[in-house]
Formats: C-alpha cells, sequence, structure tokens
C-alpha cells in the first residue's frame, strides 16, 4: 500500500489528518475559546473589549428579559421539534411501505424544494402570510380572521415557517430507520389482536426509535440557535437567543455580552451532542 | 388486510405543503402586482429591472467567488480528512472524526459569532478572505462525509493489483486512486459549493461593507425593494440550484456504478 514510501504509518496519519484537523483547531476549536474568554472581558464604551477580566457579564444575565427568551427559545425549538416528528413519522411509513421505484423519486421530490436557498424560502413565506396575500385574505373572507390582525410576527409563523425549513431533517433519519423496519412485525402485531393505530404507536414507533432520536437532535439543535426565521417572520415579540445575540454585537456593541450569551447557547448544545457523539462512536467501533 | 390511508393523505398534505412557497415565488415573479398580492397581469419587467441594478451584480460576483474558494479549499481538506478517517483507528482518528462532525450538528449561529469575535480580537478587517475562511471552514465537514461515504464502497483491491504491476505509491494515487474518486469528490465539492451560495448566517456575521453576498443581499431587498424584484431573483437563483443539483446527482450515479 502507499504507505511503503513513508518510515512509519504514523507519519501519513498525520500528514493526512494535519491539514483539516489544523484548520478546525484554528478557525473552529480557538474561536469557541475566545468566546468563552471574551466573555469575561469588561466592555468598553466605544463598542470594543476591554482589559482586566470581570464577572459582570454574568450577573449582568440575570436582566430580566433574559429568562423569558431563554424559556421561549427551548419552549419554540421544543414545539418545532414534536411537530416535525409528528409529521414525519407517517411520511415515513408511507415512503418506507411505497414500491421501490417510487421511494427514490418521492425521496428526491422532498429534497428538491429545499435545496433552494434558505433565505429565499422563508421570503417566500412572508409573501404568502403578508397582511395582502392570499392567505389572510380568504381567512379574512372565510371569518377564521378579523381584518387587520396579522398572520405574521408572532410565535405561530415562526413555528409554521421553521416546521417548513427543518420537517426533511427529521424526515430522512427516520426514514432510514423505517426502511429497516420489518413490517410483518406490525402484522403479527394485528392478528394477536392488536388495533390498527395501537400496532402503530406501540409496535412501529419503538422501532424506529433510532431515527427519532437523530431527528429530535437534527431539528433541536439548530433551532436553539435560530435566527433568521425568528429575525424575518417573528418580530421583536418573538425574539429567541439568537437574535439577542446578533443584537448585542451589532446594535449595543457589546460583546462580552454577545460572547457570554454565546456561551450560554453553546452550552445548551453541546451537551447533548457530546454525549450523542460518543455513543456513536462506541457504537461503530464495536461492531 | 386493508391498510390504513392516514399516512398517504399525511404524505400528500407535506408535498403540497412543501411546494406551496416555491410555487407561489415562481408565479409571483412573473406577477405585474409590486407587492406580489393579487395577479394582476403577466410582465418580464422585474427580471428587466434586476439586470440594471449594480449591488446585486457585486453580491452576484462575492458569491461567486466566495463559493469557488471556498469548495476548491474544503475539496483538499475534506478528502484528506476522508482518508485519514477511513484508513486510521487511533485516538487521533476520535478527535479528528468528534472535530470533523461538530461543525455539521453545531448552530450556524455559534461558528459566525465565534469567528467574528476571533477576527475583532485579532483586529482583521472584514474583507472577503474572512468570508472565505468562515464558509471553508463548515465546507470541509460535508466535504469529508461525502466522500468519506464514498470510501466505504471502494474496492480497494484495484489500488493493490496497481502496486502488484509495480506502480510506486504516487503514481497509484494520481493515476488509479483519485480518477476513480473524482466524482466523490467532485460532487462533495458541489455539495459545498451549493451550501456557501446557501449561506445566510455565517455571512451575515462575517460580511462588511463592500463585501455583501446574495442571501445577504435578498435579506436586505426584503426591508426595501418590491417583493417582486427579489421574486425574480430568487428564481433566477432556484434554476441555478437545480442545474447543479442535478449535475451532482449525474456525478452521484457515475460514482456509484
Amino acid at each position: 500500500m502507499k504507505t511503503e514510501k513513508f518510515q512509519s504509518p504514523r507519519v501519513l496519519e498525520a500528514l493526512l489528518t494535519g491539514p483539516g484537523l489544523i484548520w478546525l483547531l484554528v478557525f473552529f476549536l480557538l474561536p469557541t475559546f475566545n468566546v468563552l474568554l471574551i466573555s469575561f472581558r469588561p466592555s468598553t464604551l466605544t463598542g470594543g473589549i476591554g482589559e482586566g477580566w470581570t464577572l459582570e457579564t454574568f450577573t449582568q444575565l440575570r436582566n430580566p428579559n433574559y429568562p423569558l427568551i431563554v424559556f421561549r427559545t427551548l419552549w419554540v425549538s421544543a414545539w418545532i421539534t414534536a411537530l416535525c416528528l409528528l409529521f414525519s413519522i407517517p411520511v415515513a411509513y408511507c415512503l418506507a411501505r411505497a414500491p421501490a421505484r417510487w421511494k427514490t423519486r418521492l425521496l428526491l421530490l422532498i429534497m428538491v424544494p429545499f435545496l433552494t436557498n434558505f433565505i429565499i424560502r422563508v421570503f417566500a413565506w412572508k409573501v404568502i402570510l403578508h397582511p395582502e396575500g392570499w392567505v389572510a385574505s380568504a381567512f379574512i373572507a372565510v371569518g377564521w380572521m378579523e381584518a387587520g390582525t396579522q398572520l405574521l410576527y408572532n410565535v405561530h409563523a415562526v413555528v409554521l415557517v421553521s416546521v417548513y425549513t427543518y420537517l426533511p431533517f427529521s424526515l430522512l433519519p427516520v426514514y432510514a430507520a423505517a426502511e429497516k423496519f420489518d413490517f410483518t412485525l406490525l402484522e403479527a402485531a394485528m392478528d394477536l389482536g392488536c388495533k390498527r393505530l395501537e400496532a402503530f404507536l406501540k409496535v412501529f414507533v419503538p422501532g424506529i426509535s433510532r431515527g427519532v432520536w437523530t431527528a429530535t437532535l437534527l431539528v433541536l439543535i439548530p433551532n436553539l440557535g435560530a435566527y433568521v426565521i425568528p429575525d424575518i417572520i417573528g418580530g421583536h415579540r418573538s425574539m429567541m437567543l439568537g437574535n439577542i445575540i446578533a443584537r448585542r454585537l451589532f446594535s449595543d456593541r457589546n460583546l462580552p455580552h454577545a460572547a457570554a450569551l454565546s456561551s450560554l447557547l453553546t452550552l445548551l448544545v453541546l451537551v447533548p451532542m457530546v454525549v450523542v457523539i460518543f455513543v456513536r462512536r462506541r457504537r461503530e467501533a464495536s461492531t | 388486510m386493508k391498510r390504513s390511508r392516514f399516512p398517504l393523505w399525511v404524505t400528500a398534505g407535506v408535498m403540497l405543503f412543501f411546494y406551496l412557497p416555491v410555487v407561489v415565488l415562481v408565479v409571483n415573479s412573473f406577477n405585474q402586482s409590486r407587492s406580489s398580492g393579487p395577479w394582476t397581469g403577466f410582465t418580464l419587467d422585474w427580471y428587466v429591472r434586476l439586470m440594471g441594478r449594480r449591488d446585486i451584480w457585486m453580491a452576484f460576483r462575492n458569491t461567486l467567488i466566495v463559493a469557488t474558494g471556498a469548495s476548491a479549499a474544503s475539496m483538499v481538506l475534506g478528502t484528506l480528512a476522508a482518508f485519514a478517517l477511513h484508513r486510521y483507528r487511533s485516538r487521533l482518528q476520535d478527535v479528528h472524526y468528534t472535530m470533523i462532525f461538530t461543525p455539521l450538528v453545531v448552530p450556524e449561529i455559534l461558528l459566525g459569532v465565534s469567528l467574528l469575535l476571533l477576527f475583532v480580537a485579532l483586529g482583521v478587517e472584514r474583507n472577503l478572505w474572512v468570508l472565505f475562511i468562515g464558509h471553508t471552514t463548515f465546507c470541509i465537514s460535508y466535504v469529508a462525509m461525502v466522500v468519506l461515504a464514498r470510501l466505504q464502497d471502494f474496492d480497494f483491491s484495484v489500488v493493490e493489483a496497481a502496486r502488484d504491476l509495480g506502480a510506486g505509491p504516487w503514481i497509484t494515487v494520481r493515476r488509479v486512486l483519485l480518477p476513480l474518486l473524482a466524482p466523490g469528490i467532485l460532487a462533495g465539492g458541489l455539495l459545498a459549493f451549493t451550501l456557501s451560495i446557501d449561506d445566510y448566517v455565517i455571512s451575515f456575521f462575517l460580511s462588511g461593507p463592500g463585501t455583501t453576498t446574495l442571501p445577504i443581499q435578498i435579506n436586505a431587498m426584503i426591508r426595501r425593494d418590491a417583493p417582486a424584484l427579489i421574486n425574480a431573483l430568487s428564481s433566477l437563483m432556484l434554476c441555478v440550484t437545480f442545474l447543479l443539483v442535478w449535475l451532482s446527482q449525474k456525478l452521484n450515479k457515475e460514482s456509484r456504478t
């Protein structure tokens, strides 16, 4: 093999691993620690980072607005994740039972709208939900909505557009698990007297639990750091952690504050993630 | 046994939900109405106006430069990383895998904020290099994952055959390994290119005056310009994305057969 040229395979391993790893250490890991450090720095009046060390930023985090925003971030993300799963499981079931030639077509059909630009998709929803748009007009005509009320700029709109954006992220892993599910188990359960829905919930759903967990992570984590959708669709009444970080960075120019909030978000995200990575790596190593 | 129709209905509903915004967008790009409200007549006017906008062309140029640079760099770095991850099982590779995998799941905003604060701390101005670094950082992981998947299906006996026939290690890599893996590597590069063009969040934090990319430009236009103009721009970008996707699908098929 190609290792022969080198004295030891360790040299080749280092040569192959080095460039990418060093890049990520410098531009991913180092900046993350830098953020943590900056959150212990004082802020200057000119919007820079001051000298010395302080715990002031963290005491300011008790500001009455923050717990509300953190709570909203967690709550909205949890809702989005739950709804994504609720839709993904029946669709994955349908796809997994579809004839083989339909499977690839349907999968492609699911992927295509999501290869379009993210910001464009969010904008498209803004047009759809616009007060003069046809959805609002139709709702007013039918009497579901009073004239003058808004479909945009509230938490519900944020949840709707986020579900739209993240549905494929939950659909694909759930489908991958459903593909491997042995559907004769469902028939067996029903032969043994299970009702159809009962069999679906007690046999199918636990059978694809691995996919469901992956889906949960893939939807929950990015939504904890949501910025664009609450910004464009949600307005200031639906601000999430991501929006407050951007505001501290650009509007208030309080960098240590932004850094402290980012560290908080990192913590929120990192704990479940590291656990999953290690479990997976172990599982791969053991098989 | 009769199966429940319920999952089928949910699937049909979800598909409708998926395509609704895209269809509304493209249809409205030909609508005379400025606010993309009710249909008032067919026009190509929005496309014509688009061509005359210098700021859009500048953003387009920046997007292309950054996407080309970032996809090229991440293709090299990601492919090397994939080889290492595929061939070795060691403590170093555990760390390596974690470092490659983490950017895929970390919210983009954290990547953007941390890089911005790094560049602020270093006193670096926000130019196209900064954007290039930001985009490359998240693209490496995607390329590595795509190439890694190809390597797992790859038949390494051809490499051994080449060595048995007297090819040196360098010749083997250049004449056998790389040509056979090229479609996979290119597919990874194309994915990186698409992701770079698509990226909003990281660009938002890292772009400065004069280094606006298209998604940033679109967001600025959402606040300022007629929605119909953005519809036209979006429809054009849709065409480009579909073309890229079609290309990468083709490459994928070739590398599989």
